[in-house]
């Protein structure tokens, strides 16, 4: 199971790519293959304002609907409309095209609350 | 894995859609030991089944099988089940597992003189052959040819094969000793066929339009309105909930079991949508899924019987957003010629 080493990773399988003060947000490889055949997604509203641990995003299999936790707190800068038309680059890509959206941290401080790749890798048992 | 009626079963395998795929294009075989088989024999047996269910047993033959339905007083669906004639006064009722229990007791408080009933649902498994190559993998594990017609029950060993099927493909479903299920799953693996779970199996009905029970049947429909007029023999002296159903007929169906399909890109359609017809709610979906086959959120739900009609647009809800779908004819999927 991949799990890249320069993101942050939340419990409930999301994981943020900080630059500066912009975070990208998608969901793990182990997420996408629990879900497996992702056939919807729906990135936030450009501007909506997201509390960690907020739905941000839902994407859907055809088996469940899952809900997408903001593993930050912040504004929505971009949404990937790629993933709306092409929700399976979910499973093919999840932590390159398979992005969700991009948010200005608004508490960077809340970064240390999520867990390091050590600490997620040990979650999933990887 | 999920609880499924007390039983442990896979959604999927490989995956829902790979699944799918394979019953559509070649073979996929899926578990179905959770389903219910029930003995019937004795002199009255025919007659007693007669009273019971919607279809007409008297006139099955040995050595078929047939879709029937076991009502309540009200004409409601206590279950739907395949009754195979194993001989003139034998039978083997195949029922949906989460209503073994209530089923059982249903029958037994309505034994006749001359009957038997025998509840022998622990002591066998089934095992679901489905695709177009389910007659290459007959060929392998049971040998011989695969009848080519619907219904045909043949006697393997100690167990029963019929060519049924829940997908809309060709296929057979083989009741056999629970003994003997390992081996026999293996050995249709080995033939080609893919292991499917019931999210497949779920995709793969809905598509067909076959109903599920507890889902698209309960108490509180009946056969009518679910669209399964055909299994209903009106011509039998009597069976339970027949007057029901009769006077449900001279008065209008009320409402009817339609098909639907999305009309614009949306999620996947789930069970318990409600549906919308002019911004006032007509019902809910019953049973919803994202076709594999159609690329698109298919569902079923009873409309008010003026609504029911292929071509009405309605709009599901889902998540306080709304989506345009249509009344669709059933099946909502048909194989290509």
């Amino acid at each position: 199971m991949n799990v890249p080493d320069n993101l942050r990773y939340a419990e409930s399988h999301e994981w943020i790519l900080v630059e500066g003060d912009t975070g990208t947000v998608g969901i793990t490889d182990h997420a996408q293959a629990e879900l497996t055949d992702i056939v919807f997604a729906e990135p936030p509203a450009l501007g909506k304002s997201l509390k960690a641990g907020d739905v941000g995003a839902v994407v859907e299999s055809v088996k469940a609907a899952s809900d997408i936790y903001s593993p930050v707190s912040g504004e929505v800068l971009a949404r990937n409309e790629v993933i709306e038309r092409t929700p399976a680059l979910l499973n093919t890509d999840p932590f390159g095209d398979g992005w969700i959206y991009k948010i200005r941290l608004s508490n960077p401080a809340e970064l240390e609350s999520l867990k390091d790749p050590a600490a997620y890798r040990a979650q999933i048992g990887a | 894995m999920v609880d499924f009626a007390g039983w442990e079963m896979p959604v999927q395998y490989s995956g829902i859609l790979d699944e799918h795929r394979a019953v559509r294009e070649s073979a996929g075989v899926f578990d179905v030991s959770h389903m219910g088989e029930f003995f019937v024999s004795g002199p009255a047996g025919a007659a007693w089944l007669d009273s019971l269910l919607t279809n007409n047993v008297a006139a099955l033959e040995s050595g078929r099988a047939h879709y029937s339905l076991m009502l309540n007083e009200r004409g409601g669906v206590i279950d739907d089940l395949i009754v195979y004639r194993l001989g003139p006064s034998e039978f083997l009722l195949v029922v949906n597992a989460s209503m073994i229990g209530e089923d059982a007791e249903w029958m037994k408080a309505r034994l006749r003189e001359g009957v038997e009933f025998e509840n022998r649902s622990g002591d066998y498994a089934a095992l679901a052959v489905q695709g177009s190559d389910a007659g290459k993998i007959f060929e392998k594990v049971i040998g011989g040819v695969m009848p080519s017609e619907r219904n045909c029950v043949l006697e393997i060993g100690e167990g029963f094969l019929v060519t049924t099927g829940y997908t809309g493909e060709k296929g057979f479903e083989w009741i056999l000793p629970a003994a003997e299920a390992t081996d026999a799953w293996g050995r249709i693996l080995e033939a080609g066929a893919k292991p499917c779970g019931l999210g497949a199996r779920d995709t793969l009905r809905l598509e067909m339009c076959y109903p599920l029970n507890g889902s698209d049947l309960s108490p509180d429909h009946t056969p009518l309105e679910a669209g399964l007029g055909y299994f209903v023999d009106f011509t039998k002296p009597d069976f339970i909930g027949k007057e029901a159903l009769a006077a449900q007929e001279a008065a209008g169906i009320p409402r009817r079991l339609c098909a639907l399909k999305a009309m614009e890109k949306s999620p996947p359609l789930r069970p318990h949508y409600p549906v919308f017809i002019g911004g006032e709610q007509v019902g809910e979906t019953t049973s919803g899924a994202h076709s594999p086959s159609l690329g698109c959120g298919i569902a079923m739900a009873y409309l008010p019987a003026d609504a029911g009609k292929p071509g009405q647009e309605v709009a599901i809800e889902v998540r306080g957003k709304k989506f345009r779908a249509c009344v669709h004819k059933k099946p909502l999927y048909q194989k290509a010629s």
